[in-house]
């Protein structure tokens, strides 16, 4: 399939994923196995993104050294796998491309956390031993008692937090974690009894009274003519 | 993503610019009477109940982006295809001044995503002049728009609570549903000051009202718009039904540029750009109603100059564009101790707050003259881009039982942990109040712009004045009084006087009106009392455009009862042979 013919395939909507798009010129380019979601995008949109998911932004070296991160801030627990088990790196690798204010800061902060490793252990961080890497992530990691030389570095390390902490979370297994348990059809009926009186609150006598009752939901609304809604 | 067109008409009795509120309502309203009418709708074809465009009942990692908003502003999984910025059509700002946009390119405009926040005003809202002195009275009054608040209350669908309250006008309402728990500690803390925490008013079916809608079933979504279409939007619950009538043709991809003037300088049509070819086109009526977004059916009108209008359409008052304002808004956050290391349930709920706070203090005795509201949220949604930031600021909050606070930041098992114990621990509250219209607030055609159809554009003019300001500041003090009143630390610092208090940019708050303003005297008002042109008979607006002043509550459900209204007039014209 030419490229212009995939993109009118994409756009018409009727897509599974794990799609295959040729990046550029049929002959002189392989082609592309791009995993392109489906919901509910407008073709400007899937063009976009097919665009972007076919490009590679980070160095075969920073994705280790964003691999060992990760890991080091979201780890395995009793709970739950860790941030790589997740796939964070490739949500990162996206949002370099998807959102590109990201990329001086990481790719420069890849290079200070390198600079700082070889200033100290003359090794670039992925080369440095486990303890060693930790001595340098102990001076970027605590924002409050990081000493002022520090200040590039932590800044860095905020940001790494930050993208590692809501990949994880807001990946499957890390939904599974936090044990949410939404986004599926539901009786709103009011917080459990249980956990109002955990937290010493209740429900007063007008609230329940005005508040829908789970068992007329079905039944057709009507009211007087002074708008009163007629309960049964 | 268009409508196939079976027979298109040579001429229709009434062409409406713009599907979304206003457009829909009038369009339903018009084919129940018999008419023929053509919907212009810039946008493509969208309804949530079809898979290709469903985002509802996604999960968070079905977004490469998590739910991030970076293209679209509220949020990967909103349903709205528009924005503050849309390609190739731009708007501009003059002096220096700010204003900014939302449009949504789409059938059913912006009610696709809106908060659903359905309040009417109340009788002094219509009267503001009276009371302060300041802007203008409208020349209706609640009683001739009450009728039709509660038509619109029994069509489409408003839950609430009957309180009595003088100027929060009680509606035909749905049940509401129970607070959750961040909300009843709101009701706490607001009660210890006198301040009213009261169910909710949102257009959303807690009760079925008919057969061909379902019930809401908690997905807490609906700015993702839903597939059972339980919640308002006019796409599915005003255009769809028209479009049953059989005399209803509804073109998308149809970019409206002008009104069509007769010789006699009546309206005769408009004419529009369809996207698809880029091929100008023109559609012929007996009637033209305007319901593309106040700001844009001010465009229009102003860019439909011909002899007998010289200054644009309907503007011999120079009055269209002008008194274009916007609510107010501002918002604070807080961290809720007693809300960490939540017991997990489903807490989604309805698509928006269960309660709020209207206004409740008296202007006579307060430094700014006008009231807003107060709007509340929280709790445990689902995650989503964004959830586990702020670690490095946020963490110190978490105690352990010894009452000893983790340090900020930090790596692993631990910080891990605390993302978990956080959870659903945040509360915010924002405040939406009224604005004072100002002749010198407006938008105009900007002579050096157009925008990729070769439609002049908008240039804007905006800015707050101190009335505004004030109030601004005094949400801020009841925020930290009713967030301190919960129990709740204080995040960020209050903001000064150097950021007017936080008081966000005008449009931020997308309730803008005012545009093409209704009155009695032609001299000083674009529309009369029924929305029609002072300048010509035969033409319309149905949107936020005549709006004379927004009260302190959100404006969709007065566009729906006065389109009706106006929609009611024009039927009565064609029965008269007036039009
Ligand atoms: C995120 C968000 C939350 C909101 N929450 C609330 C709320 O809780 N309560 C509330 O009352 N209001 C809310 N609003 C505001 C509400 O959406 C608007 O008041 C309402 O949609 C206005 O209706 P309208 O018919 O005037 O315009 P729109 O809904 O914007 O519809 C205008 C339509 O006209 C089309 N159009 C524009 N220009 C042209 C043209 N030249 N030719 C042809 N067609 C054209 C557009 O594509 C669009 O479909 C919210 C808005 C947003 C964005
Ligand atoms: S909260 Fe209810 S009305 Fe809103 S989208 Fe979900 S099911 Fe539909």
């Amino acid at each position: 399939m030419d490229r212009r013919e995939n993109l009118k395939w994409l756009i018409s909507g009727s897509l599974a994923t794990g799609f295959l798009i040729t990046t550029g010129c049929k002959e002189t380019s392989p082609e592309v196995a791009v995993s392109l979601p489906a919901y509910g995008r407008t073709p400007e949109e899937t063009l976009h993104d097919s665009k972007i998911m076919a490009e590679q932004f980070f160095t075969e070296k920073e994705r280790k050294t964003i691999e060992i991160l990760c890991d080091i801030i979201i780890p395995a627990d009793e709970k739950s796998g860790s941030a790589t088990d997740a796939g964070v790196p490739d949500f990162i690798e996206f949002m370099m491309k998807d959102y590109p204010q990201f990329q001086l800061p990481v790719r420069g902060g890849l290079m200070w956390l390198n600079n700082e490793c070889s200033k100290r252990f003359g090794k670039e961080f992925i080369d440095c031993s486990e303890s060693d890497r930790m001595l340098v992530i102990e001076d970027i990691a605590w924002p409050d008692n990081a000493s002022p030389e520090m200040s590039q570095g932590v800044k860095f390390f905020n940001l790494m937090r930050n993208l590692t902490a809501t990949g994880f979370f807001t990946s499957e297994m890390g939904i599974k974690d936090l044990g949410y348990v939404g986004n599926r059809p539901n009786e709103w009926d009011g917080v459990p009894e249980e956990v109002l009186k955990k937290h010493g609150l209740s429900y007063d006598a007008r609230t329940l009274e005005v508040c829908l009752k789970m068992e007329e939901r079905n039944k057709i609304a009507a009211w007087d003519e002074y708008g009163n809604l007629i309960r049964t | 993503m268009s409508f196939e067109i079976k027979n298109p008409k040579d001429k229709y009795d009434v062409v409406i610019v713009g599907s979304g509120a206003g457009g829909g309502m009038t369009a339903l309203i018009l084919a129940e009477a018999g008419l023929s009418v053509a919907v212009m709708e810039a946008g493509g074809d969208f309804d949530p109940a079809k898979e290709e465009y469903r985002t509802q009942m996604r999960w968070p990692w079905e977004s490469p982006r998590r739910g991030a908003a970076i293209h679209r502003p509220f949020g990967d999984f909103d349903a709205a295809w528009g924005g503050w910025e849309i390609d190739g059509e731009p708007y501009t700002r003059k002096n220096g001044t700010s204003f900014d946009w939302f449009r949504s390119r789409m059938l059913g405009g912006r009610t696709n995503h809106w908060g659903r926040i359905s309040l009417r005003f109340g009788p002094k809202d219509f009267k503001r002049k009276d009371q302060d002195g300041l802007g203008d009275n409208w020349p209706i009054s609640y009683e001739d728009v009450k009728p039709y608040y509660d038509k619109v209350d029994k069509l489409i669908g408003v839950f609430g609570s009957k309180e009595g309250m003088e100027n929060e006008p009680d509606g035909f309402f749905l049940p509401p549903p129970k607070p959750r728990l961040h909300e009843l500690y709101v009701k706490k803390g607001a009660a210890k000051l006198n301040i009213p925490v009261i169910p909710s008013r949102l257009s959303i079916l807690t009760r079925k009202i008919n057969n061909d809608r379902g019930v809401c079933f908690f997905c807490a979504q609906c700015n993702r718009a839903c597939q059972v279409y339980a919640d308002f939007s006019s796409s599915t619950c005003l255009i769809k039904p028209a479009m049953k009538q059989g005399t209803v043709d509804v073109y998308t991809n149809a970019m409206v540029r002008e009104v069509l003037t007769d010789n006699e300088g009546k309206a005769a049509g408009v004419a529009y750009i369809d996207k698809k070819d880029l091929s100008d086109k023109r559609i012929m009526a007996r009637a033209v109603v305007l319901a593309a977004s106040a700001c844009e059916s001010a465009r229009i009108l102003l860019n439909s100059r011909s002899k007998y209008h010289p200054d644009g359409l309907a503007n011999s008052s120079g009055m269209v564009g002008r008194y274009l304002h916007d609510s107010t808004g501002t918002d604070r956050m807080g961290f809720m101790p007693a809300l960490t290391d939540r017991d997990i349930y489903n807490e989604d709920g309805v698509g928006g707050l269960h309660v709020y706070t209207p206004w409740w203090l008296d202007n006579k005795k307060l430094d700014f003259p006008r009231g807003y509201h107060i709007e509340y949220w929280g709790g445990m949604g689902m995650p989503s881009y964004g959830f586990g930031f702020n670690m490095d600021t946020m963490r110190k909050y978490l105690t352990d039982n010894l009452g000893n606070p983790s340090p900020n930041g930090g790596y692993g098992k631990a910080l891990k942990n605390d993302i978990r114990r956080i959870r659903g621990a945040m509360v915010g509250m924002s405040g939406r109040g009224e604005s004072v219209p100002q002749y010198d607030n407006y938008c105009e055609i900007d002579p050096n712009t157009v925008d990729k159809y070769g439609i002049p554009v908008l240039r804007f003019h905006y800015k707050w004045t101190d009335y505004e300001v004030r109030q601004a500041r005094h949400m801020h003090d009841t925020f930290e009084e009713i967030l301190t009143g919960m129990g709740a630390v204080l995040l960020g610092t209050k903001p000064t006087a150097e950021t007017q208090y936080g008081l966000l940019a005008p449009g931020r708050i997308i309730h803008e009106v005012g545009t093409t303003r209704m009155g009695d005297d032609p001299k000083k008002s674009v529309l009369n009392r029924y929305a029609q042109a002072h300048d010509c008979s035969n033409l319309f607006v149905t949107d936020g455009g005549p709006f004379v002043s927004q009260a302190d509550k959100n404006p969709t459900w007065t566009i729906l009862a006065l389109a009706w209204r106006t929609s009611d007039y024009i039927v009565e014209q064609f029965k008269q042979k007036n039009i």
